[in-house]
């Protein structure tokens, strides 16, 4: 998981994206019975995206997420057990229970941070970006963020400055077509989102971010081009939302309508591989992963809360 | 070696030295590869060149957040806010990402980075280019803050800010630029987090931060001259605070007096009035007075401007009030 360099997609992007929809699934679950708490922004009908770019990664390559973070660092390859641990609060967490949802950070598997301010991660990104080619390396950054960061100020610097001095970043926007509760058209005229990126310069392409097949590739593109100092590059990966904008969100119902289930990545990606592979037992996989994520997520349930003292340690350098 | 330079030479040196000693030191600004407007980044272009002396475009938020996301990647950037003021166009990514990484992820990540801000009162350069806003970073925790006044310091806190592996604002005042004073440029540290005696006295304690050092200190040698013995504490570090060496000198004179530029309300001197109030109230033989700037935006008229200063007066009415009025009244000389 997690290292593939291969432009086609295979049986075990499968398996990553049923790991992020078995684990979310568990989480909304989790949260409607109290279990968890805090601000959950969900991935489910998004995995393509996360998996068909994480997937094409080196470990040291780095990722920046947003609030919606869980799919991009599970693609990454950080551990089921220490995320449901940091969604539960508990001291064995990632993040020892102080980040939270929306504060994910497994930088040993190159999943450096998310941030839960619509936009922050980009110039984070752009940081990394520039470390990296300072050092003469060949590591690239990837930022994730929604359509809704494209509207912020920092986006547009952020673009400006990463085509200006060529950083080897690759700048993920995956367009669900809302942001927070208000479609699209109600934030922006702007009808394609890869256009931004085309007036500052940046290769851009816009893609159906739901079938795994169509953004391997361009994500292998991307990364050739930020390896061999051809700069930045902006996918627009037109994907869909199976829930609200955080799980108890007022305002969507949306249900498994009938075309949802046509843009479900995962649905796709099977039929895809059914029609190609010969003699795999697709179906298994969902089983064996969701019995995986059972056990992470029970043994995150019992596991110790962090103590008082816990309060008030990494705020600065302990002396 | 001691010798003599100005205070923004000072800077100017401490960049080259700590650029020299590592290389994953460099600066990020507006303008710096021509010095910025006063010169504190003179020079090192040439020497450096362009990785390491980088021209951004007005983008404050974008390249705060750049060098956030640089820092966390193994690099020291010392990014140059041209202006005080300007900060406020980069508070999301220092406030809500530079102070938070460390802490949101439980200490797997630093940000080992320095932010340089110019700022002040001075020039007639008015509302937008003249404030002082060290509280609101104060109130931030996971930022530590420094305000040198003198040369040495001017070195030694620049020094302890690179080499900390925290995010460091450190706070430059224009009106100070030019001073001249003795320093040994030889990678002397002053420590972050402790305030300096710069004058002992016995009758009340006057701690004075960043460029108000310099009146409150003419202020004591014009109230010696009164028999009135002021020790003078140069606060140097905003965040976090000396709270031993000003609690020490209170328990000693019993009166304390706290200069600042910035405005009053919420301000530094309200932290350390309450934090040596909790401290030391015991001690304390009269209300503890805070010396400032009015509640008003800074003006441009030079008049106005120096109306709105704190002055050496202001300092040794404030002085002469705490050490007169025993009735508990307020006396805050705002």
């Amino acid at each position: 998981m997690g290292v593939a360099t291969s432009a086609q997609p295979g049986i075990e992007d499968l398996e990553a994206m049923w790991r992020i929809r078995a684990f979310e699934e568990k989480a909304s679950e989790l949260f409607a019975r109290g279990q968890i708490s805090g601000l959950l922004h969900l991935a489910i009908g998004q995995e393509a995206t996360a998996v068909g770019v994480c997937g094409a990664l080196k470990p040291s390559d780095k990722v920046f997420s947003g609030h919606r973070p869980h799919a991009h660092a599970i693609a990454k390859g950080a551990e089921i057990g220490r995320l449901f641990a940091e969604l539960a609060g508990r001291r064995t967490g990632y993040c020892g229970g102080k980040g939270g949802s929306m504060h994910l950070a497994a930088p040993e598997v190159g999943f450096v941070t998310a941030t839960g301010v619509v936009a922050g991660n980009l110039p984070l990104a752009l940081g990394a970006a520039l470390s990296s080619k300072r050092r003469g390396g060949s590591d690239a950054s990837v930022a994730f963020f929604g359509d809704g960061a494209a509207q912020t100020g920092l986006f547009h610097e952020c673009l400006n400055l990463a085509s200006l001095w060529q950083l080897p970043v690759i700048l993920v926007c995956e367009n669900n077509g809302f942001a927070e509760f208000s479609p699209l058209s109600a934030h922006t005229v702007v009808k394609r989102l890869a256009d931004h990126a085309d007036t500052y310069g940046i290769p851009t392409e816009t893609i159906d971010g739901n079938d795994l097949s169509m953004v391997r590739p361009a994500v292998v593109t991307a990364l050739d081009r930020a390896r061999n100092g051809g700069g930045p590059s902006f996918l627009e990966c037109l994907t869909h939302r199976l829930r609200g904008h955080y799980e108890g969100d007022p305002t969507l119902k949306r249900g498994a309508a009938s075309r949802d289930h046509e843009k479900d990545p995962i649905q796709r990606f099977t039929q895809l591989l059914r029609d190609t592979s010969q003699g795999v037992e697709l179906e298994a996989i969902e089983t064996r992963i969701r019995a995986e994520i059972e056990k992470a997520a029970g043994d995150a349930l019992t596991a110790p809360w962090p103590d008082r003292d816990d309060l008030v340690t990494n705020v600065v350098t302990q002396p | 070696m001691t010798e003599t330079v100005r205070y923004i030479d000072a800077i100017s040196s401490v960049l080259r030295q700590e650029m020299e000693r590592d290389d994953d030191v460099f600066i990020l600004g507006e303008d710096v590869s021509y010095g910025g407007p006063f010169g504190a980044t003179a020079g090192l272009s040439k020497s450096f060149g362009p990785t390491r002396v980088i021209d951004t475009p007005i983008s404050e938020g974008a390249v705060m957040g750049l060098a956030v996301g640089a820092a966390l990647s193994g690099c020291r950037p010392v990014v140059e806010v041209m202006f005080a003021d300007f900060v406020t166009l980069a508070m999301d990514q220092l406030v809500n990402h530079a102070a938070k990484l460390r802490y949101m992820t439980d200490g797997q990540l630093s940000v080992p980075m320095t932010i340089r801000v110019q700022g002040g009162v001075g020039g007639g350069y008015g509302a937008q280019h003249s404030q002082s806003l060290e509280s609101w970073f104060l109130h931030v925790p996971g930022l530590k803050v420094v305000a040198p006044s003198s040369v040495l310091d001017a070195a030694g806190l620049l020094v302890a800010a690179i080499r900390d592996d925290d995010p460091v604002i450190y706070l430059e005042h224009r009106g100070l630029y030019w001073n001249r004073g003795p320093v040994a440029l030889n990678g002397s540290v002053t420590p972050i987090g402790s305030a300096s005696v710069v004058r002992p006295g016995s009758d009340v304690t006057v701690v004075a931060a960043s460029r108000m050092v310099q009146i409150a200190l003419s202020a004591s040698e014009k109230l010696a001259a009164e028999g009135i013995d002021i020790e003078l504490i140069d606060l140097r570090s905003v965040a976090p605070i000396d709270w031993e060496t000003i609690e020490k000198s209170v328990r000693q004179t019993q009166h304390l007096v706290v200069v600042h530029e910035a405005v009053v309300t919420g301000g530094l001197g309200a932290e350390l009035v309450a934090g040596i109030s909790t401290r030391a109230f015991d001690v304390l033989t009269s209300p503890a007075v805070r010396v400032g700037a009015p509640s008003t935006p800074v003006p441009a008229s030079p008049v106005l401007e120096q109306h709105y200063l704190p002055t050496v007066d202001d300092v040794m009415a404030a002085v002469l009030e705490t050490l007169h009025d025993r009735q508990g009244r307020s006396t805050d000389a705002s």
